[in-house]
């Protein structure tokens, strides 16, 4: 599993990466995934449906993301524009 | 006689000295300001342009076929609403969101997202709203306009309801100049008529007039 940021002037980044069936491995994306949000990141798994879309999903806590996704990306919370 | 010269011209140099010191202290540090390196990031002129690659590279990854062939295109991806539900239109399945939608968004790099009514053309609202990065890493809060678009896309298909709440709602034509949407939503019409066209048919269907 990929842990990727959104960056300004950047493009994305890979922050974290990492095997969820290995313990270790799955201590540290939980740790990163908590870091980023209390950073004030949105978490989105992009996935496809049975109906064959792709869309995406959002979660708010390490346990939602299906163990099987490939990537979450991070990006800024929204924020009302002007 | 000589010695008194000389003694003379000792004082007047001294007493210019004192005179000219600051002067000439201020000139030297002015001069090595000027030939000083100024630690700091260099402008990148290729930085954002690169930004921008990978940011399609993601988006082009993420979003289906037609909608990334729409936002290459067209500049803009459309995405159905999923609030609310609509009779069926044409050979669409049951379970295919576009079935039953009486409504849609476009979403457009850095400018709100349009929300209207696909079979009348009628724009409803114009939401506002940004992903600002507090952190600020590159000296720009603004994500290139690819991961702007996707920001929105994720966003919009993942909880749509929280990101409405979120924006900023305002009447059309705040900001997005309604005529230009008119003729973007004409364009996108075109675009998928062409597409339909291009798209292999199944065995017993018939290509649209």
């Amino acid at each position: 599993m990929k842990f990727l940021r959104m960056k300004p002037g950047h493009g994305e980044v890979l922050i974290a990466e990492g095997d969820v069936e290995l313990a270790e491995d799955e201590e540290l994306l939980i740790e990163e995934f908590r870091r980023q949000l209390d950073l004030g990141m949105w978490a989105a798994v992009p996935e496809r449906t049975s109906a064959g879309r792709r869309e995406a999903r959002m979660v708010k806590a390490f346990e939602e993301i299906p163990r099987d996704a490939e990537r979450v990306i991070f990006f800024p919370r929204a924020a009302g524009g002007a | 006689m000589l010695l008194a010269i000389i003694a003379i011209g000792v004082v007047i140099v001294a007493l210019l000295w004192d005179l000219v010191l600051p002067s000439v202290k201020t000139a030297v540090a002015r001069h090595r300001a000027r030939r000083a390196i100024i630690p700091g990031a260099s402008y990148d002129p290729g930085r954002e342009r690169r930004a921008e690659q990978r940011a399609r590279q993601l988006l082009k990854s993420c979003v289906d076929d037609e909608e990334w062939g729409m936002y290459r295109d067209l500049g803009f991806i459309r995405v159905w609403g999923a609030m609310a539900r609509a009779p069926r239109r044409g050979r669409l399945g049951s379970d295919d969101p576009r079935a039953g939608a009486p409504y849609a968004y476009l979403i457009y790099p850095h400018k709100p997202i349009v929300a209207y009514l696909p079979q009348t053309r009628e724009l409803l609202n114009e939401y506002c709203v940004e992903f600002p990065d507090e952190t600020r890493p590159y000296g720009s809060a603004l994500l290139p306009d690819s991961d702007d678009v996707l920001a929105k896309w994720m966003a919009l298909t993942g909880d749509e309801r929280r990101l409405i709440s979120t924006a900023n709602m305002h009447l059309p034509g705040r900001q997005v100049d309604p005529k230009q949407v008119r003729r973007d939503l004409w364009r996108l019409g075109q675009w998928e008529r062409e597409r339909l066209r291009r798209t292999p048919q199944a065995p017993g269907e018939v290509a649209a007039p």
